[in-house]
């Protein structure tokens, strides 16, 4: 938008030429600002245009189905003739796999984290950062593969009955998968700590163990829950490693050894058939979503007041 | 005899905290050792599998009943036009709002809330955008199970990768820039997009690889929209032989991308069906892992050399 009688004004310039000019160059720089804020605002629109969206067709599925069936019904089987509409099983394959996701992403996590920044040589940091973030890179899909094709298999080797589909090795793919955003989100935590506290405790004798454990973390705390609750949010809403590798039957089970569906997975498996625009069939996926979603809003708004909580103020 | 006691025990005390530094040190490293791996055997796996299925065949075939005649064409075009549509929208947007939060918004509530917001989309499930892909573009605007309905899902997928870019590249550039401009009598525009812009570009350019890169493995959301798994024909050609010359029905066709394709090959029954799955893996992780590591690279170069 380089205007070049804005650098030369013309050489005579009347009183009334001056002021069109002032004016329309004024008039310009509003136009821009306004259209800059309306691709700000977009983003507001997204969030309401999700949230209308998804209640709107919710909405109409709860005419069909109460809530209170939705929320206690043991059975998820909404394509049968003998409909049922109980989003428990998905909920229970959703937590199992988020679980086992977790006891991998957090204690790895969180350890790579703390030698990343407090142990690590320069040089190993230098290399394995960017190396963490293409793991991070690495598409969902391919997780997926990786985890029925050769995961599943080679558990099989030391727990025999474990079925071709099941919820552990889905979730153990999908935890090394959260890794690198839980460690280099709590690193970052780590290493914006001052170097004062970590000199302060090296000077009463405290050796990096100590330093790292009893004064790097608990100073960085928000950032290393902020990065939990993000690990969280990640593995709940994660779709193509559970499509994959778990299975799609909803089996209400706290057995990670089971094959069963997630809320992610269950929208798949709809979205592969042919549903009718309109149909309850269609508007499950969107009362499923509106349960995924308010699920991860809720860690989401968890994580905003840890962090707020207990924000340390150097 | 009693110092000489103490002065031991204290010796002990200090090797016994050496101690767990070093069992913590091989923690760590045993930690990251996981990480690598795992990535490692992800990736000898698919080469192993898939690389020698790769020849030109593959990629120039369509799909088919038969493994051994399949191939990856309606994909990889699929996959190209889909991101072109998703960069049309995604990084005017992106770049735009970023240049909007970083530079004029004021302190108000809704900037505020702008904020908040850029922060919770990021947090969004991808499939959530699916739905409402699904719901809007699918339906309500009518573009049906149509590349731009995909192109645009994605697109706002990535919008919150691309603003955060910008304006952390904003906002790396020293304010003694800005006032120079001002200093010379440049509106904010100008400013804006004869200093600011240029200084950031590098940086703005690694979000959009980065937010484009992810775009490319997405599955969930195009599997949402309900895009075929089975196309065995190449959208029209944008470019025609009759006036005038360029067309934009692409935009409207019926479509495949990599991830589908490949989601599609592994749920198979069929062995060799999983090894077209490995080989269109493979073709997705190079280019993935390519676009990461240059965005890396840029982001390397860019901090050796620039200094204020």
């Amino acid at each position: 938008m380089r205007s070049p009688v804005i650098a030369q004004p013309p050489e005579e310039v009347s009183g009334s030429k001056r002021l069109a000019y002032r004016y329309r160059r004024h008039l310009g720089e509003r136009f821009i600002e306004t259209l800059l804020f309306l691709m700000a605002f977009a983003s507001v629109a997204i969030t309401i245009a999700i949230v209308a969206m998804l209640v709107k067709e919710s909405f109409i599925f709860f005419e069909h189905v109460s809530l209170w069936d939705f929320l206690t019904d043991t059975q998820w089987t909404p394509l049968f003739d003998d409909a049922h509409y109980g989003i428990l099983p998905l909920v229970s394959g959703t937590v199992v796999s988020s679980a086992v996701a977790l006891l991998v992403a957090i204690p790895l996590g969180t350890i790579t984290a703390i030698y990343l920044s407090e142990f690590a040589p320069f040089g190993v940091r230098e290399a394995a950062k960017p190396f963490l973030e293409l793991l991070g890179g690495v598409p969902t899909v391919v997780y997926g593969y990786f985890a029925l094709l050769f995961v599943t298999p080679l558990l099989q080797k030391i727990l025999p009955e474990l079925p071709g589909f099941s919820l552990l090795s889905a979730g153990l793919v999908m935890g090394i998968m959260i890794i690198p955003y839980v460690s280099s989100m709590a690193e970052d935590a780590m290493r914006a700590v001052p170097m004062n506290l970590r000199e302060g405790s090296y000077a009463m004798g405290a050796t990096r163990f100590q330093t790292a454990i009893r004064v790097v973390m608990p100073a960085a705390f928000s950032g290393i829950a902020a990065a939990y609750i993000l690990g969280i949010s990640r593995a709940v809403g994660e779709t193509m490693v559970v499509a994959v590798a778990a299975g799609m039957q909803p089996n209400l089970t706290w057995n990670p050894m089971e094959p069963a569906a997630t809320i992610t997975a269950y929208i798949v498996q709809v979205s592969l058939g042919d549903l009718p625009h309109g149909s309850i069939g269609y508007q499950t996926i969107f009362a499923a979503g509106l349960t995924l979603l308010l699920l991860t809003l809720t860690f989401n708004i968890i994580g905003h007041f840890l962090r707020k909580r207990y924000r340390e103020v150097y | 005899m009693r110092e000489d006691k103490g002065l031991s025990e204290i010796r002990n005390i200090i090797a016994r905290h050496k101690l767990w530094d070093l069992i913590f040190m091989i923690i760590g490293v045993l930690a990251l050792m996981i990480a690598v791996l795992t990535f490692m055997a992800l990736f000898s796996h698919m080469l192993i599998e898939g690389l020698p299925r790769l020849s030109w065949d593959f990629f120039t075939s369509f799909p088919s009943r038969r493994p051994g005649s399949a191939g990856i064409l309606s994909a990889w075009v699929g996959t190209t036009l889909v991101m072109l549509v998703t960069a049309v929208a995604a990084v005017p947007m992106g770049i735009g709002a970023g240049i909007y939060l970083e530079e004029y918004a004021p302190k108000n509530l809704i900037t505020e809330i702008i904020e908040i917001n850029v922060t919770n989309l990021a947090g969004v499930p991808s499939i959530i955008y699916g739905l409402l892909a699904l719901g809007l573009f699918v339906h309500q605007l009518g573009f049906g199970q149509s590349i731009l309905s995909a192109g645009l899902a994605l697109a706002l997928l990535i919008l919150p990768v691309v603003i955060v870019a910008t304006r952390e590249a904003i906002r790396a550039i020293p304010v003694v820039i800005r006032e120079g401009a001002y200093a010379l009598g440049a509106t904010k525009w100008q400013t804006v997009s004869d200093h600011l812009l240029p200084y950031s570009a590098a940086g703005i350019l690694t979000g959009v690889i980065i937010g484009l890169a992810r775009a490319i493995g997405e599955t969930a959301p195009i599997i949402t929209i309900g895009a075929l798994t089975f196309i065995a024909f190449l959208p029209p050609s944008p470019v025609q032989p009759e006036f005038p010359f360029l067309s934009f029905e692409w935009l409207m066709a019926p479509f495949t991308v990599m991830p589908i394709q490949m989601f599609n090959w592994i749920s198979r029954p069929e062995e060799a069906f999983q090894v077209n799955a490995a080989a269109a893996g493979l073709v997705l992780v190079v280019m993935t892992l390519t676009m990461n590591a240059l965005a890396i690279y840029l982001r390397y170069r860019m901090r050796k050399n620039i200094k204020w």
